[in-house]
């Protein structure tokens, strides 16, 4: 009897449980200290990345996915003089699973941090001899929907970039970065984004600028674009000269950003205002 | 005696403020954390002081602040609503908090309206105040009428 009440007990427990468990598994993947952006977003922006009613992202409204589709076509797609696609070394795609996470990231060959769009160049261009056209270029079609591709592949699983070791000194300079007040307005990143998310600076809510979801679709854009294009956008916001996209001071930055977002799950490709 | 001296000897409780090399150089004397002289002698026009506080490329206040200007759409709440600040604040703590506001708060995301940026400024705005003394005294004007009386 009393064995049974216990027993009955337990199972009771282990049904609350496990509908806990179901209810914190209904909406947009979620995770860290901090909040992504996408929660900062109206819901006719979110609807265009996540669909509440289905649980799942919403990939057929979400435009990012013109970009992605040409990155997927690229992966099986032979290019340059050694005639090898990215499948052949790399196989599925989906062995890219949790790579884009640790990135930027610091590489032993060169002594520099690479951001993932700096390893696809690397390979594109040292593995596969293969010309940088244009829509490779940071900012063109191609690099864009690769990088988002590859991203795909860890979409959900939370931020990992490494900020010790040989990558300290980068992030060191980032977290400088994102300290100092620059531009007209003389206002540093953590300005807005420290101080003051949540609150309305006229019709944008401020977000803690978390780059988990980039490259992303911008609506002010009617594009696809990456990270470094919405930094420069707030480097500009602010009177201030920006630096170029891919430059070393945006790609240290990055890490200084990825790592407050570490934790925070992947979501690229995003869509934003 | 001449003004510098006159300042070197008022040495402690003023201090002074003068940014060279800019287009719209302000000189002015802080004193108790108040600026309480005029920028410019003459007096705000507080219509003037109204449009320069909406203007996007000017003032841009409604980027932070809710103002009594119901006919413009979406105001900021970053920093304190303004449409009773004609009631809490002077002349001359407004003054301080538009033309520097980091002399009385070092952290704030406030931008000092008569003071140049120093670090990767735009080319085109390099040495430029963000607003002239006069629209500084404008905006003034404009501020001190509201009283709280105004819808929102
Ligand atoms: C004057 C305030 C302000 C400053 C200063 C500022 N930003 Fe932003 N930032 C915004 C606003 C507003 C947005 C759009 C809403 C949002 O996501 O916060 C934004 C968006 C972003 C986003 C996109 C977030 C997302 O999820 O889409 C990133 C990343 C970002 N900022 C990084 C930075 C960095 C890095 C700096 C410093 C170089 C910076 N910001 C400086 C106001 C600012
Ligand atoms: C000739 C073989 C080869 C081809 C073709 C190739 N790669 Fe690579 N790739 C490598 C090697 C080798 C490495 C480094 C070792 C590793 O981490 O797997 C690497 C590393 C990477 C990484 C980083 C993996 C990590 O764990 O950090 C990414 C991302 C990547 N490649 C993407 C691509 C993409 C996208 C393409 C096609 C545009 C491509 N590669 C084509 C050989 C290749
Ligand atoms: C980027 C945001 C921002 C902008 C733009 C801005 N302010 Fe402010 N303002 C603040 C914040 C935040 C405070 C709160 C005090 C502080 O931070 O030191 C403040 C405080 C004030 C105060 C003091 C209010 C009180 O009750 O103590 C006045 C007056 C003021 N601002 C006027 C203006 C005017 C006028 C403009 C436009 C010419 C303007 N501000 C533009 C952010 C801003």
């Amino acid at each position: 009897m009393r064995y049974k009440q216990i027993m009955m007990t337990a199972a009771g427990f282990l049904g609350i449980a496990i509908i806990v468990a179901a209810c914190a598994q209904r909406g947009i993947p979620t995770g860290g200290d901090l909040k992504s952006g996408y929660f900062y977003s109206m819901p006719e922006t979110q609807a265009m990345q996540w669909d509440t009613e289905a649980n799942d992202w919403a990939d057929f409204d979400n435009p990012g996915f013109i970009w992605v589709d040409q990155g997927a076509e690229q992966w099986d797609t032979i290019n340059g003089e050694e005639g090898k696609s990215c499948a052949e070394c790399h196989g599925e795609a989906s062995s890219m699973a949790g790579v884009s996470t640790t990135y930027p990231k610091y590489n032993a060959e060169d002594g520099k941090l690479r951001a993932l769009q700096d390893q696809i160049t690397d390979c594109l261009v040292n593995r596969m001899k293969a010309e940088i056209t244009k829509d490779w270029k940071w900012e063109g079609d191609l690099m864009l929907g690769m990088t988002a591709f590859v991203k795909l592949q860890s979409r959900g699983m939370p931020i990992n970039v490494a900020i010790d070791g040989d990558a300290a000194p980068f992030y060191e300079e980032g977290k400088t970065f994102y300290n100092t007040r620059r531009g007209a307005l003389d206002m540093s990143c953590a300005n807005c984004h420290v101080d003051y998310p949540g609150s309305w600076a006229r019709a944008d809510l401020i977000s803690n600028g978390l780059p988990n979801g980039y490259p992303t679709f911008r609506l002010k854009w009617q594009k696809f674009g990456s990270l470094h294009r919405r930094i420069s956008g707030c480097n500009k916001n602010i009177r201030a000269e920006p630096y170029g996209r891919g430059s070393d001071e945006y790609t240290n930055l990055e890490l200084y950003l990825a790592s407050r977002a570490n934790g925070v799950a992947s979501e690229a490709p995003g869509v934003r205002r | 005696m001449t003004y510098r001296t006159l300042l070197g000897a008022l040495a402690g409780a003023v201090l002074l403020g003068t940014f060279a090399a800019n287009a719209n150089a302000a000189e002015f004397m802080v004193v108790d954390d108040t600026i309480p002289a005029s920028l410019t002698g003459k007096a705000g026009d507080p219509a003037a002081g109204k449009k320069t506080a909406i203007n996007k490329k000017k003032g841009n206040c409604l980027a932070c602040h809710v103002m009594p200007i119901p006919e413009e759409q979406f105001h900021g709440n970053i920093g304190p609503n303004l449409g009773e600040v004609g009631n809490t604040m002077s002349a001359a703590e407004m003054r301080i908090r538009l033309a520097d506001p980091k002399l009385i708060n070092p952290g704030t995301i406030m931008p000092a309206f008569l003071k140049p940026g120093t670090t990767r400024v735009l080319k085109k705005f390099e040495g430029k105040a963000i607003l002239t003394p006069q629209e500084v005294e404008d905006v003034i004007a404009y501020l001190l009428t509201l009283k709280g009386d105004l819808p929102q």
